[in-house]
């Protein structure tokens, strides 16, 4: 488990030519590991500005990010060090497969890190794993698999490197929903196993709704808020100003209310929705 | 916005020289291509420096930047006055050095070919590069040819190719940050090691690059096809160039300007150009 | 009895293998038939075959056995050449699902003109049309724009542009939702409803999006390779069991209605609008278990 630290961190885009763009505004946030936080915003917010601080990709124009309490760019030659430790997987990852066999593709990590050859065999091993891929495609050559399994080949490949925090970049983008189920699901619960802080950044509330434990919604730059689904679930009209969706279900819920039925405006599942109605009565 | 850089180095506006014909910029840079090198005497020199001051100031692009261009060729510029002032032999012996002997028409010669390099440089980018878009470059390129279709030289396959090339630039270019990005995040090193080791860790960039190049080509080519196309017989244009009375004049006062160069290399001879 | 525009009549389509891979049979015997005008949407998981049916519709790919007949001909008969398949893709066209991968110029309208200069249109013509149809898809004020900058949802306006350029009857969008964020999914929907509402073009959308399906007036469900329903989106998603055995989804609505249903309530299944669910919801209530 590790803690990650914003203190006042800005990002400039183009910093002193015509084309400066802020993406992040003086952000102070602190995710302190336990479960899954959803990092939620349109397109342009600053939450892919945010996740690429975080794997040092970036670096902040303004502020500090820290990763259990150290400044992760307070020395800058050992900055993969820093990658390591906070594994990034980008949007469409399948697309970055190059390796002759999925096993060699998933190794290129742990190899980076410099781990010994043993190490290395197993940390595969491991990833494939938890990344519900069986071994018996890992002497293929990646370009050989479906879309679903070459998306969870790329994803086996940043597990392997055992990273502190695992941050996900739209995962289960273009998946229908037994892959989506699929690939979230095993992501949570590699979380609870493995106890990596894990932060998904995702466009599709009724998902984050089902796989996050809080949420972090961001809008122009700036965080609008940082606490557990219900409570933001709870503010969807703020929600809904900021251009985002709320679960089909969330709104069920908020228009009950006019007609005299509270089951609470936090509601983000059906089954809970569904719960709620029966005590109702 | 990287990508800008490689869409040539357009400069947005709507100056003269930016509404006129791109066929007639393509004639008029080979035409003034060809006064440059008719220019003998430092008289037409100076005229064509005159003329090319205006082709700038008309532009209304900012010197500054035309200026700034040259420094590609800072050091083509300083070999070349090196050899000529060193070398050239000549009547009017200013000082030695040693062996060395340096002539007043070797100074002279030197700086009419420094001036002439600039001088092509700044033609073909205020008719080419800074005035029009490449995509108007290829359709000029493209209708200038078009009479080779008659012997088969595909000219439409190849300003198609062109222009498919120019759309995808930006697109490929943001594809490679990405994948870098990507490789970075699992521990890549473009840095670092020998240039054995360099040329290895770039492997992870290019082939998801190739992979993803070859896919996008062969939707690009299905898409095409379903809108229809054949290539370029029985094809249309939606805008189609026209030269209007501007473009007609400016080619007329280029070629005046030819005209104008070779009388003043006869009526002002002085010191020339030996080479 | 509105006019048959599209019909597939025993449609098969095999993969053809190679030396290691035996062929794949990706479609079995599926057919159906569009109505002029219709709003359908063909919904599957990834691997169901629907992305394949939509690329033999449009002519790309020729089906193993059965038939495929465009406004009454057979597009599949002997005899058919290239150019009858040209004539054809007038009528019907195709928008894809990455949006990079479909514009072919560096300026929005040279792109949406694209189609109209393969067709050897007149260039005064082709402008009339660019402008109008760019006005239809809202990216007028971006014709001159080079598409790399523009967002995905504008990109698919920009090849849905095209596509109205040409003046087709027909169009197919294979997934073109599936690569935007909301807000440009939101943007294509509403271009696609607009055609289909007020241009009455034909449409037929392959997803795997339960509320754009909800959108249409019919639903197909694809499960390998053969059509599992085909009905209005209340009749299909009314019947969620057989749609959540083949890994799909219902809309939140129906679901939460369907939960109802079987602790005793008596409500309809077919309701996709939030507002409309809670109103039935809170009747219910009030009614009691029946």
């Amino acid at each position: 488990m590790a803690t990650v630290e914003l203190r006042n961190v800005s990002y400039v885009y183009n910093k002193g030519t015509p084309y400066e763009a802020k993406a992040l505004d003086n952000i102070n946030l602190t995710m302190t590991g336990e479960g899954i936080t959803g990092l939620i915003g349109h397109t342009g917010s600053g939450k892919s500005t945010m996740m690429q601080l975080i794997n040092a990709l970036l670096k902040p124009t303004e502020g500090q990010v820290l990763i259990d309490g150290v400044d992760i760019w307070s020395e800058p030659k050992k900055i993969r060090q820093v990658r390591f430790k906070a594994g990034l997987v980008m949007q469409y990852p399948e697309y970055q497969l190059f390796a002759e066999t999925v096993e060699e593709d998933i190794a290129y990590g742990p190899r980076n890190m410099g781990l010994s050859e043993d190490e290395v065999q197993k940390r595969v091993l491991q990833g494939a794993e938890f990344a519900g891929l069986h071994p018996d495609l890992l002497a293929k050559s990646p370009f050989e698999l479906s879309g679903g399994q070459k998306r969870r080949a790329a994803l086996a490949g940043v597990i392997a490197m055992s990273p502190k925090i695992l941050i996900l970049d739209e995962p289960a983008a273009g998946l229908d929903p037994g892959g989506r189920r699929e690939i979230l699901g095993g992501v949570k619960k590699y979380a609870r196993e493995s106890g990596t802080n894990v932060i998904i950044v995702s466009h599709s509330m009724e998902d984050m709704a089902m796989y996050c434990d809080d949420l972090v919604v961001m809008a122009s730059g700036k965080i609008l808020m940082h606490a557990p689904c219900a409570d933001v679930f709870s503010r969807a009209d703020e929600l809904i100003a900021v251009g985002l969706d709320v679960p089909q279900i969330t709104r069920v819920a908020y228009m009950l209310r006019q007609y005299g039925v509270d089951i609470g405006r936090d509601v983000y599942t059906v089954d809970w929705a569904f719960d709620k109605l029966r005590s109702k009565k | 916005m990287k990508s800008d850089i490689a869409f040539g180095q357009y400069c947005e506006g709507d100056s003269l020289l930016h509404r006129l014909d791109p066929r007639a910029k393509i004639v008029l840079a080979v035409l003034y291509i060809v006064v440059i090198f008719l220019a003998e005497s430092v008289a037409s020199f100076g005229l064509l420096l005159l003329f090319s001051a205006g082709l700038v100031a008309v532009s209304g692009i900012s010197p500054r930047i035309v200026l700034g261009s040259m420094k590609a060729l800072t050091f083509i510029i300083i070999f070349t006055a090196v050899i000529n002032i060193f070398w050239m032999q000549g009547e009017t012996l200013l000082f030695a050095l040693g062996p060395v002997e340096v002539y007043l028409e070797g100074i002279v010669n030197a700086v009419l070919i420094v001036l002439r390099i600039m001088l092509l440089l700044i033609c073909t980018s205020m008719f080419l590069t800074y005035t029009t878009t490449p995509i108007a470059l290829t359709d000029g390129i493209e209708q200038l040819l078009a009479p080779l279709n008659r012997i088969h030289v595909p000219v439409h396959e190849f300003a198609m190719m062109m222009s498919i090339a120019l759309r995808f630039i930006p697109t490929l270019i943001e594809e490679t940050e990405k994948i870098m990005n990507a490789q970075k995040a699992r521990g890549a090193d473009f840095t670092e090691g020998n240039l054995l080791q360099r040329a290895k860790a770039l492997i992870p960039i290019l082939v998801p690059l190739f992979v993803s190049a070859f896919r996008r080509a062969d939707e690009l080519a299905t898409a095409m096809e379903c809108r229809c196309y054949t290539g370029g017989a029985g094809r249309t244009r939606m805008s189609v160039l026209r030269y209007d009375w501007k473009d007609f004049a400016a080619i007329g006062t280029v070629v005046l300007l030819g005209a104008a160069v070779v009388v003043l290399n006869i009526l002002v001879p002085g010191i020339g150009l030996a080479m | 009895m509105k006019n048959i525009v599209l019909e597939a009549k025993n449609l098969s389509f095999e993969y053809p293998g190679d030396e290691d891979t035996k062929p794949v049979s990706a479609l079995r015997d599926v057919s159906f038939a569009i109505e002029e005008g219709s709003f359908t949407a063909i919904l599957g998981h990834n691997g169901s075959g629907k992305s394949t049916l939509a690329k033999l519709l449009c002519m790309i790919y020729q089906p193993t056995a059965g038939q495929i007949l465009l406004n009454g001909r057979d597009m599949t008969a002997e005899g058919i050449t290239e150019k009858d398949i040209m004539d054809a893709r007038r009528e019907i066209g195709m928008v894809f699902q990455n949006p990079d991968n479909q514009i072919v110029a560096t300026v929005v309208e040279e792109d949406v003109a694209f189609g109209c200069e393969n067709l050897g249109i007149p260039s005064a013509e082709i402008r009339r049309r660019v402008d109008e149809a760019l006005e239809i898809v809202g990216m007028r004020k971006y014709a001159r724009h080079a598409p790399h900058k523009l967002s995905g949802g504008q990109k698919q306006r920009v090849a849905i542009a095209g596509t109205i350029a040409m003046k087709r009857k027909i169009i197919i969008f294979d997934e073109s939702t599936a690569m935007l964020d909301p807000l440009g999914r939101k943007e294509v929907m509403d271009t696609i409803l607009r055609l289909n509402k007020e241009d009455g073009i034909t449409v037929l959308i392959i997803t795997h999006y339960m509320n754009e399906a909800a959108m249409a007036d019919r639903v197909i469900v694809m499960n390998e390779g053969k059509i599992l329903t085909d009905g209005t989106p209340g009749e299909v998603f009314s019947q969620p069991e057989p749609l959540w055995e083949v890994g799909l989804d219902v809309p939140q609505t129906t679901e939460i209605l369907y939960k109802l249903k079987k602790d005793g309530y008596d409500v309809p299944l077919d309701v996709f609008e939030p507002e409309q669910c809670a109103r039935i919801i809170a009747q219910a209530l009030e009614r009691g278990r029946s």
